[in-house]
């Protein structure tokens, strides 16, 4: 099984660098929130997959299963996918605001701080 | 020395820096008269050390100190022998006379409170520079005074010339400063000491170890960068630029004599070797005529005094190295007179240049009954300068013949040197002292006038002492030449020489240098002449080279910089990545550590390939989507999988956030690109493309074989088997997932709420407040050629 989850974390992280990989920044932010998905499989991946049973202690007369799912990846990743959205709007709103200033959303066109054809910076004292 | 008086010594050091910082306010009280109060500071001074000289003329010396780093044996101690106390009282003394001038010279200044304090720094600087004893206490004030330097050549800081004379000066010493550094690493690492005084003592050390020339040649770029030395001495008349008080101090009296007296303190344990006895002498020599060449040159009284002094440097050097105990006595002697008679000049030069508003020596003249004080001064210096009967320079000259001259061709050519050397710097200064007093009156200001007391105080004083200490040799001699020549030879030396003339080969080339000194006077004029029109027919010289110097920096960087970083974001986006790949795979192949070939597994049920397929199919789609609906709603499929893929391993909770946060995503997402007028596809042209997915696809497999390779080790459930024993017992949690969260991690996740707290408020912030039209300012920012 985790032959196959290594192979789809890999193309999940293909992907997003192929996408980040884009002049445009609106495909850039989708391979934002594809990296992220792809971030969350690996250590979802690397804490063991077990199929059995989630990570709850039985209080009840059935009692707790023998085998249940690793916590602790499951904390961390929860944690992960609550920043990365905070994160994803935030560069949302931000490229949106871009545009708005500068109507492109390509990269090499946004030349606000970095004018094309840079000069020698002055020479005297 | 006891502890008292250790403290003493230590707060006399510090004295200066904290005069520097009570200055400006004491100035806004006082306004130029402050300089009375601030005089006293180096006066103190001055009496401090004065009460070391009877002890050290006995052969004594004064140490002190306190523990600075002890695991590094780094101390803040003091040595003061017969070197270091001349120094001590010129820098205090002279010192004191320079506070009282600046009061006067600047007494219109708005910034003279700033100028008292930065001259104050400087001056507490050079004194710890000649006291230290630890290499490192040394550095940070060789450091200092060339800081200080900075700020008071810069100190007219509206004009281009002064601060790139600023700026000259300090990358210039400031550099060789670092190279002085190197090598007192150097001889650390060679002999295991830190402190000068043990230095002194350690013999042969240094002369017998491989490393030497090493040593010396970085000791040297220390010391030829702050004396000056030709081809290096450009910056110094370039200083000029500071107001003449700084002049008359920094660059003539005290800071440039630090090479020489780096030199002097390690003459006994580097001196006395081919090298020294070599090199010195001839970058000294060259120094010496390059420079009274180039003053005979100028017209401006303090740029003729400039170069004269980057002869004198010269002179220091060439005696400093030429290894006989005579030279050495007349390096010492010249030395103090030097110090005398040339802060007075420079004095007298700023004296005449605030009275008669210019100091072009065609436009002086007939000042002699307008100004006697400052013309007595300056007479009285320029005698002392030329070495003439009976000034403490006559001295330093007899005993400077007296060393240098012998039968062998090597000191004929340097006694040759010498000659001319002195001969040039007679004409000038008399040029000097005489052509603006004498002749018919020719100023440029309405009221020539004789100065202020606190601006002609000074050079009376130093002129009155240029003949005084000569006067009394004897004593001048006891007190600090002669302990300071026994400090520089490093066994003991008696100067005796007196006013009496001994006739012999040096009285006979004292007067043919008078004589000389005179031709060169009356021809002046057309020896400047012909000076120009060589220096024009040569046309570069060292100064323009450190223009060129700096450009070539400037340019080489901007290459530099133009390249890595080229402002485009994709080629920053590649070397991120190229270096994310390069990261996970190279560590794995170069230590044998790639995965093995993984089993495959037959127990795969039909639903989980079903959903992982689901997931891929998702991803490729949102690549190949033509508008941007598809594009969302792909990428919502895929996020949609990844919520699947955690309800089947276990992990309802991380499913319920991921379909909520995804359906958020795509909610937001369609929001705003449905607003945006944008390209619906990813153009790139074929070459980019194959690029680009060869860096995807190499990062991919990189994580690939990262992930094989974890999934691989044996599992560590440590931290997990924890979270499950205590999960109930001590947090009192079942669900062991949301117990980490908000019990074991609370902090963690108070964090994370915090965050998402701050994105939210810079989301209302980006998306409600507007500024005005940003177009005028974009335009205003690109390129105005």
């Amino acid at each position: 099984m985790e032959i196959l989850m290594a192979l789809l974390v890999g193309v999940f992280f293909s992907v997003a660098v192929y996408l980040f990989l884009s002049r445009h920044i609106i495909r850039m932010l989708l391979g934002a929130a594809v990296l992220g998905n792809a971030v969350n499989l690996l250590i979802f991946t690397s804490g063991r997959l077990t199929p059995e049973a989630p990570p709850i202690i039985a209080t009840g007369p059935a009692g707790t299963a023998e085998i249940m799912a690793n916590p602790l990846p499951q904390a961390l990743i929860l944690t992960a996918i609550v920043i990365s959205f905070s994160f994803f709007a935030f560069l949302l709103v931000l490229t949106y605001r871009a545009y708005q200033e500068l109507e492109t959303d390509d990269t090499d066109e946004m030349r606000f701080a970095e004018p094309r054809g840079q000069t020698l910076p002055p020479l005297e004292y | 020395m006891n502890a008292d008086s250790s403290w003493v010594t230590l707060l006399v050091m510090l004295s200066p820096f904290i005069a520097a910082f009570f200055a400006p306010a004491l100035t806004r009280l006082l306004k130029h008269n402050a300089a009375w109060a601030l005089a006293l500071v180096p006066a103190l001074i001055f009496v401090h050390f004065s009460s070391f000289a009877p002890r050290i003329a006995d052969g004594g010396v004064v140490t002190g100190g306190f523990q600075w780093v002890p695991s590094f044996n780094v101390n803040f101690s003091w040595y003061v022998d017969g070197l270091s106390l001349t120094f001590a009282l010129l820098i205090s003394g002279i010192g004191a006379l320079i506070v009282l001038y600046s009061g006067g010279y600047l007494k219109n200044n708005e910034n003279l409170g700033r100028f008292f304090s930065f001259i104050l720094m400087f001056m507490g600087s050079m004194l710890g520079l000649v006291l230290s004893d630890s290499f490192l206490m040394f550095f940070v004030y060789w450091e200092l005074t060339s800081i200080t330097s900075f700020l008071l050549i810069g100190f007219d800081h509206t004009r281009a010339a002064s601060r790139r004379a600023a700026i000259q000066a300090l990358i210039v010493t400031g550099g060789g400063g670092l190279l002085l550094l190197a090598g007192l690493l150097l001889i650390w690492n060679v002999t295991g000491l830190t402190e000068m005084s043990l230095l002194l003592r350690s013999g042969d050390l240094l002369r017998e170890s491989p490393f030497y020339l090493a040593i010396f040649v970085l000791v040297l770029g220390g010391a030829f960068t702050k004396s000056a030395q030709f081809p290096l001495h450009f910056w110094l008349p370039n200083a000029m630029e500071a107001p003449t008080p700084v002049s008359a101090y920094l660059h003539s009296a005290t800071m440039v004599k630090a090479g020489v007296y780096l030199l002097m303190r390690l003459n006994p344990v580097l001196g006395d070797t081919a090298p020294w006895e070599t090199v010195l002498p001839i970058f000294g020599g060259a120094t010496l005529i390059v420079g009274t060449l180039l003053a005979i040159r100028q017209t401006d009284l303090k740029l003729m005094l400039a170069y004269t002094t980057v002869a004198s440097l010269g002179l220091l050097v060439l005696l400093t190295g030429f290894g006989t105990e005579m030279a050495i006595v007349g390096g010492v002697l010249y030395l103090i007179a030097h110090s005398m008679f040339k802060g007075a000049l420079f004095m007298v030069a700023g004296s005449i240049d605030h009275s008669a508003g210019t100091r072009d020596i065609n436009r002086l003249g007939g000042l002699m009954r307008i100004m006697p004080i400052t013309f007595g001064a300056a007479i009285v210096s320029a005698v002392s300068m030329a070495g003439i009967w009976p000034m403490f320079g006559f001295l330093a000259k007899e005993e400077l013949y007296l060393g240098l001259f012998a039968t062998q061709s090597w000191s004929l050519l340097m006694t040759a040197v010498a000659f001319v050397g002195n001969g040039l710097m007679f004409a000038v200064g008399f040029a000097v002292a005489l052509k603006p007093f004498l002749g018919k009156l020719k100023a440029d200001s309405d009221h020539p006038h004789e100065s202020h007391i606190l601006i002609w105080l000074g050079p009376a004083v130093l002129a009155a002492l240029s003949f005084l200490t000569a006067l009394f040799s004897s004593l001048t001699h006891h007190f600090l030449s002669s302990p300071m020549a026994t400090a520089v030879a490093g066994d003991t030396v008696s100067v005796y020489i007196s006013l009496v003339p001994h006739f012999g080969a040096p009285l006979l080339l004292s007067i043919a240098t008078i004589i000389f000194g005179i031709i060169v006077y009356l021809v002046l004029g057309s020896a400047r002449a012909l000076m120009a029109r060589i220096l024009d027919a040569i046309g570069w010289g060292p100064d323009r080279g450190f223009d060129q110097f700096v450009n070539g920096i400037v340019r080489l960087s901007f290459m530099v910089t133009g390249w890595h970083q080229s402002g485009r974001m994709e080629n920053y986006m590649k070397a991120t990545f190229i270096l994310v790949a390069a990261t996970i795979l190279l560590p794995m192949v170069l230590n044998g550590e790639l995965p093995a070939w993984p089993a495959v597994s037959t127990q795969v049920q039909f639903y989980e390939l079903a959903i992982m397929a689901i997931a891929a199919i998702g991803l490729l789609a949102v690549l190949q989507a033509k508008n941007r609906l598809t594009a969302i709603v792909s990428l919502g499929i895929q996020g949609f999988a990844v919520a699947l893929i955690f309800m089947l391993y276990g992990a309802p909770d991380l499913s319920f956030t991921q379909f909520m946060v995804e359906t958020l995503s795509v909610v937001i997402l369609a929001l705003a690109m449905t607003r945006l007028r944008l390209l619906p596809t990813d153009h790139r042209p074929m070459r980019e493309t194959i690029v680009d997915a060869t860096i995807a696809i190499i990062c991919g497999l990189a994580f690939v074989l990262m992930l094989l390779r974890v999934v691989q080790v044996p599992f560590d459930p440590t931290l997990s088997e924890f979270f499950k024993q205590y999960s109930l017992s001590i947090a009192h949690g079942a669900n062991i997932v949301n117990v980490i969260l908000v019990d074991f991690r609370g902090t963690d996740t108070w964090g994370e709420i915090a965050v998402v707290l701050i994105a939210g408020l810079a989301i209302h912030a980006l998306i409600r407040i507007r500024f005005g039209s940003r177009r005028g300012e974009i335009a205003a920012n690109e390129p105005t050629e």
